[in-house]
């Protein structure tokens, strides 16, 4: 089962603007690109033109990416009250 | 609300610590407002499976009468699995049958974090849900009030109790702790799989509420990433878990997603959840226990409990609910004692650590933290040591036309070649190592063996 069909079963109430902010200019020299591997839910992809391009709207808000970017390009915080992840289970 | 309203407490998150908090401060006549930055309790939240409940029967003697559980947790079966092979062991106990069930049951957090959550309104506390604190309000070097985006703004009150969870920005705020390192804490992830009742206590064993819970210990299951897979029994759907600690997981390079793909692929797990029809995928990080890197839990006017102070058994035990729980009554239990002396700083909060202290909460925190500690200079156990353990396990009951000792005789003899081998062969553990190290594994892979459980047992002792 792929991740954007078990995206699909969860229900998110999806913010016009995205809570994380990535520095796009630091992760095109990023060595390692570590958040596109742990990413539960694959949201950092890496763009034909080499940057990498992070899609808020399926966001979990786990935390993972804010503690592995050892490059300074994540600004993570929550979503605004009640947007984000609406867990039913 | 006005900014002139003010609080005796104000508590910052709606799970298990939070909640317990402030069910304990409004029970005892405290003003105390709950904040949940979730539609409602639990939208937010993910755990494994299973709410460990001595603290909330005490607190709310046979809740479950009332409370939105799944089923009770009579036993579990622990696994250790290789690509081809599994050893397993059952324990089951009918005592647990009966109340208060072993303090073990399955539940939706969504379910039961709200109801929780309403116990807590009915005994004073007020809830605002949809709402997230963004920063503290001090006086000098005293936590006076948060400020929450939007329209709430700034509210005041003598403490804040902050439970906001393993990312918790506030604590980090507030100067109690850094951020967390990778080797800190784990990625769990979750798919909640539906079945048929009747499939579930068929294939399980189980009848009425009985559950149980699946373990399976790193080794295959993980791919040998120190971390491990679970399935957990509710009433009408499993709850399919891995979970990484977050470093070798950065280590081994592979795809998060995948390792849990693979796991529910594994020929020891695929039949116990065959034709569940996911209905839900979470995914959230865990703090592994904190003793190591303690964070101070408190300063003038503010505490924090659960999570955002790393309280989690992160062992065989897993269990994080209930470290919730005690540290949220214990942060309760701090603030009434401040407030009957009218001294919130940090020194009339103190007695906050003495309460921890004497509590299971830090004395299995300091316990368990040898073990994770060997755990991760001993990636060996749960790589190479678990295909040559399973497979003397599977040697010792092959049927063939050999006698049994000389059948044993070479059980062993394999067992010796498969270190050996895992050894002299190229990955991560072997990469470690250096040159005498090196070659002594090679030569004498039986004594390291050896060796290493004996330390091992050392650290769990």
């Amino acid at each position: 089962m792929n991740i954007d069909d078990k995206l699909a079963l969860n229900l998110f109430h999806v913010d016009k603007d995205p809570h994380i902010q990535v520095d796009q200019e630091i992760c095109r020299k990023c060595p390692h690109r570590l958040c596109t591997y742990v990413c539960p839910v694959e949201n950092y992809t890496i763009n034909e033109d080499n940057t990498v391009v992070f899609a808020w709207e399926g966001c979990l808000e786990c935390g993972t990416c804010r503690i592995i970017c050892d490059q300074g390009a994540i600004t993570w915080d929550y979503p605004r009250g009640g947007y984000g992840i609406s867990y039913r289970f | 609300m006005e900014n002139t309203e003010k609080f005796d407490v104000i508590v910052v998150g709606a799970g298990p610590a939070g909640t317990t908090a402030a069910y304990v401060l409004a029970k005892a006549g405290a003003e105390v407002l709950l904040i949940e930055r979730g539609a409602y309790p639990g939208a937010k939240n993910v755990f494994g499976g299973i709410i460990y409940t001595p603290i909330l029967n005490r607190l709310i003697p046979n809740f479950w009468e009332e409370a939105p559980i799944e089923r009770h947790i009579k036993g579990l079966k622990i696994f250790l699995l290789s690509e081809k092979n599994a050893v397993s062991i059952g324990v089951e106990s009918e005592e647990h049958n009966q109340p208060p069930y072993n303090n073990s049951f399955t539940v939706y957090r969504s379910k039961f974090d709200s109801w929780y959550a309403q116990k807590a309104q009915d005994v004073g506390a007020m809830l605002i849900t949809d709402t997230v604190v963004d920063d503290l309000l001090w006086e000098g070097n005293k936590v006076v009030g948060v400020k929450a985006r939007g329209e709430e703004g700034d509210v005041y009150a003598d403490v804040i109790i902050v439970a906001d969870g393993v990312n918790s920005l506030l604590a980090e705020k507030a100067g109690l702790r850094k951020e967390f390192k990778p080797r800190q804490v784990s990625l769990g992830m979750k798919e909640v799989m539906e079945l048929p009742r009747e499939v579930i206590e068929e294939r399980f064993n189980l009848s009425g509420n009985e559950g149980i819970e699946l373990k399976y210990m790193a080794g295959d299951a993980t791919k040998g990433i120190w971390g491990g897979g679970n399935i957990y029994t509710n009433l009408e759907t499993l709850s399919v878990v891995t979970w990484l600690s977050v470093e070798p997981l950065l280590a081994s390079q592979q795809k998060a997603p995948e390792l849990l793909e693979r796991f529910k692929e594994h020929p020891f797990v695929r039949n116990y959840i065959k034709d569940g029809k996911t209905i839900e995928y979470q995914a959230h990080l865990a703090p592994d226990g904190g003793y190591d890197f303690t964070p101070k839990y408190y300063t003038g006017g503010l505490l924090v409990a659960g999570d955002a102070a790393r309280f989690l058994n992160a062992s065989i035990h897993y269990e994080g609910t209930n470290f919730a729980m005690a540290s949220g009554e214990a942060a309760a239990k701090a603030v009434i004692e401040a407030k009957k002396k009218g001294d919130f700083t940090e020194k009339g909060l103190s007695h906050y650590q003495k309460l921890l202290n004497g509590s299971f909460v830090m004395k299995d925190l300091k316990r368990y933290r040898k073990l994770n500690r060997f755990a991760e200079k001993n990636p060996e156990f749960f790589d190479g040591y678990f295909d040559a353990i399973t497979q003397m396990a599977v040697d010792y009951f092959t049927v063939n036309e050999l006698p049994k000792r000389h059948q044993e005789f070479n059980m062993l003899k394999r067992f010796r070649s498969n270190l050996r081998d895992y050894y002299a062969s190229d990955n991560p553990v072997t990469r470690r190592q250096k040159g005498l190290v090196r070659a002594f594994s090679r030569t004498c892979p039986l004594v390291r063996f050896l060796w290493k459980c004996m330390k091992g047992g050392i650290a769990f002792v």
